[in-house]
């Protein structure tokens, strides 16, 4: 479903232009408002509709498919940590979802590595990727190579 | 007026294209090159970019070993049943051995990952899959990327590689535009990790007019991995295995909670169970090695997705369509329900409008599957690609040349779609091979692999005046006509798009012609693919977006011209359901059980194409049996 901008809730922010994976999201230089320039490459993915702070981007169902008269409106709050929807269908129906997006603090989580305790030669020459190997399984295991796990690699047809 | 070139010096690391591959990358490098210079160039923002852009509902390759629930190998057998053989076994075990590290951290770093009330463990959808909340997987990944690169450039459509002019087949950076300012900007850096994306829009989509952008694959995924690769001169491998996707009609809802989770199942237009019926005759086509209905029904081997697919596309041919998917049942549960619901919401928005504006409740009726077009990649079931080396402890001589992931132009590595062989590696196996493959380029540089290295000014000129040529082409000829957009002198991106995807619609095995190609079509296809690149020359773009578009169309375009070669070289049908060779309808392992190996001459354009040995991982069982079998 291609997104639209509403006219009269639109403020030309640009938010939906900064974001867009599919670079569509234009500002209309007379209306100096948002809008879809290329709806044939809109992937639906909600991007804008979630980014724009004034609620003012819809989408409406590919017209070649689609008939008219339905809705999937979202709101993503990211300090609550969560994401709502409601869908409305063309008879009436009505169904509300709520997710979480995320379980921590936005970002805080996650280490700079440029202050990680640097890697060692030993490091280096093994098969590890950093943290690993405690967080391959939590525990103390060791990486799986082939000898450990009694393989071996074989050239040709083996089943 | 020329644009204004800007310059970034002495990367180390540079990435090109940060979907979940290319921040995998950009995050590990940090932590093995504390010291290097690691930048990032991506052609959306990288907060909403690739195909992860929308998020996920679950992720698809975790190995759950910290619970004793899968190895590594057994990840391995699975990815090579499914792809009828056809797998680079060393990198599939490279990447299921540390795939877990990295979901570990997702979890730390926030992303909600579902629990099984019971066990406390995460919660399985199948034997590989677990279920999240992932509508912010995109930006918490991108979050990791930005802690670690030094520099993020948004909005840079990287069009060529640049080769060093020193040392041949070597890297020396990478160079594209800017799709806002216009300006021309160079990465001159020792390594380059190619996290750009598969290819969507290369064969003609089913759906018209604007539901064209309802694609599987997401619109922007360029197959930009392969045409940056490729013209550079990297050898690819596998470029035959476009994926067909059996989905829920014109939205391409996915359907792996649906089957794993939920239960539901598959029943043509007369309420009958169809599949089975179809597998005596696939099973003459491939052969009992890879079809054994009574082994997949005893044990955890799957039928490949391709021949599940054929079932479909056979079943509908035989004028007992449409299809439906089974969900009446499982949705009287509010629970599932919910799950089904959520599933979308979270990854493909757009079926569920589509339900919506069709008044499809899937408690009350049961929604219609269909196959999609071909698409072309190296994540899901299907493994397009480039030849990349393997790790040092577990490939054979053939798969191994000094660095892990590292293409056959030396200091390029790639990850995600870039890498072929690698089907399966979905979202956390792509973040997965970024990180090994970011070891593997530090290491590179510390050998003092990328000494001397020297571009050219002359090659840095050449390629300005090729990326802005469209435009000048625009403006020279814009006014021979008074209006529109048709011109003696010129194309635009979208009426070539359009050429691209009917020919390979209709000579490489599209969905018009039931996925059914040949030698005579094939070579058909390559001609017009050739006569369709002296156009590229002509293509004209009014702005910077249509400049990207041109671009991408170029990338396309090179895609599937390696695609109809490789097509054109493996003489068997290897994957019934994904495409069929009419002048070899059987899958031929005598001939055939190798590995499609290409190389591309920059220089004069022609193809060398080569069988690669398919290594196996045995263990003592197999061994066994295959000694018994002798």
């Amino acid at each position: 479903m291609p997104t639209f901008v509403y006219m009269t809730r639109c403020d030309g922010c640009g938010h939906c232009v900064d974001i867009c994976p599919s670079d569509i999201m234009h500002i209309d230089k007379v209306n100096r408002r948002a809008y879809n320039i290329e709806p044939d490459m809109c992937w639906e993915c909600y991007s804008c509709v979630k980014a724009c702070p004034q609620n003012a981007i819809d989408a409406r169902g590919y017209a070649d498919f689609a008939p008219l008269g339905h809705s999937v409106r979202v709101r993503r709050e990211e300090e609550k940590g969560t994401i709502s929807w409601r869908i409305k269908f063309r008879n009436g129906t009505e169904k509300n979802f709520l997710s979480p997006i995320t379980t921590k603090p936005w970002g805080e989580y996650i280490p700079k590595l440029k202050d990680a305790a640097a890697p060692t030669k030993d490091m280096r020459d093994s098969q590890h990727l950093y943290s690993e190997p405690k967080y391959i399984r939590m525990d103390e295991g060791e990486v799986h190579t082939l000898e450990s796990n009694g393989l071996k690699m074989k050239k040709g047809v083996y089943y | 007026m020329s644009p204004k070139t800007i310059v970034e010096d002495d990367i180390d690391i540079l990435v090109a294209g940060a979907g979940l591959g290319g921040t995998g990358a950009a995050w590990e490098a940090r932590f093995w090159g504390q010291d290097k210079k690691i930048v990032i160039a991506e052609k959306a923002n990288i907060d909403r970019s690739g195909a992860v852009a929308q998020g996920l509902y679950a992720i698809n390759c975790y190995m759950g070993t910290r619970w004793g629930e899968n190895n590594p190998e057994d990840h391995v057998r699975y990815a090579r049943i499914d792809l009828m053989g056809m797998v680079r076994e060393d990198l599939l075990f490279d990447m299921a051995r540390h795939v877990d590290s990295t979901v570990h951290q997702f979890e730390d770093w926030g992303l909600p990952i579902m629990k099984d009330p019971k066990t406390g463990q995460y919660l399985r959808e199948g034997r590989w899959q677990i279920m999240i909340h992932g509508e912010s997987y995109k930006p918490i990944v991108a979050e990791a990327a930005k802690k670690s690169a030094d520099k993020v450039f948004n909005r840079i459509c990287v069009t060529h590689l640049l080769l060093d002019d020193a040392k041949e087949n070597r890297i020396a950076g990478a160079v594209g535009f800017n799709v806002r300012t216009g300006d021309y900007h160079v990465f001159k850096s020792k390594t380059v990790i190619c996290g750009a994306g598969g290819a969507s829009n290369i064969f003609k989509p089913r759906s018209v007019g604007e539901g064209a952008g309802r694609v599987w694959y997401a619109p922007w995924s360029s197959g930009s991995a392969y045409g940056l690769m490729i013209n550079a001169g990297a050898k690819m491998t596998q470029m035959e295995n476009r994926i067909v996707l059996a989905r829920f009609k014109d939205g391409y809802g996915p359907v792996g909670a649906y089957f794993l989770h939920l239960k539901t199942y598959t029943q043509n237009g007369m309420g009958e169970e169809y599949e089975s019926k179809w597998f005596p005759g696939l099973q003459e086509m491939v052969g009992k090695e890879y079809l054994d209905p009574e082994v997949s029904h005893r044990t955890h081997r799957p039928i490949p997705t391709c021949l599940r697919n054929h079932a479909m596309i056979s079943e509908v041919n035989a004028g007992r369509g449409p299809i439906h998917m089974v969900t009446m049942k499982a949705f009287q549960d509010p629970h599932l329900e919910e799950v089904g619901w959520e599933n979308f919401l979270g990854m493909t928005v757009g079926q569920a409008v589509l339900w919506a504006a069709t008044d499809v409740d899937p408690k009350n009726e049961n929604p219609e599957l269909t196959t999609s077009e071909p698409y072309v990649m190296g994540s899901h079931a299907t493994g397009c690609g480039g030849w990349a080396s393997g790790p040092e402890d577990v490939s054979p001589p053939e798969y191994f040349w000094g660095y892990n992931r590292m293409m056959t132009i030396e200091g390029l590595f790639g990850a995600g779609d870039a890498v072929g062989g690698t089907p399966h590696a979905f979202s956390s196996g792509s973040f997965t091979e970024g990180r090994l493959a970011a070891k593997a380029a530090c290491k590179y540089i510390d050998d003092g692999k990328a000494n001397g290295i020297v571009v050219s000014e002359k090659q840095i000129e050449d390629r300005k005046k090729e990326i802005f040529a469209p435009m000048e082409r625009y403006r020279t000829y814009r006014n021979e006509i008074v209006a529109g957009t048709v011109s003696p002198s010129y194309i635009n991106p979208k009426q070539g798009l359009d050429r691209l995807q009917k020919l390979m619609d209709e000579y490489c095995g599209g969905v018009t012609v039931g996925y059914m190609t040949n030698e005579k079509l094939l070579n058909i296809c390559l001609k017009k693919l050739k006569v369709m690149e002296e156009d590229l020359e002509c293509l004209a773009a009014k702005d910077l977006h249509e400049l990207l578009r041109a671009w991408e169309l170029k990338h396309r375009h090179r895609t599937s011209e390696c695609v109809t070669q490789h097509t054109l070289f493996r003489k068997e049908t290897r994957w019934p359901g994904y495409y069929y060779r009419g002048d070899a309808m059987k899958l031929d392992d005598e001939n055939w059980h190798v590995l499609t190996v290409s190389r591309r001459d920059p220089e004069t354009g022609e193809y060398t194409m080569e069988k690669a040995p398919c290594y196996h991982l045995i263990g003592e069982e197999e061994e066994n049996q295959a000694i018994a079998a002798e």
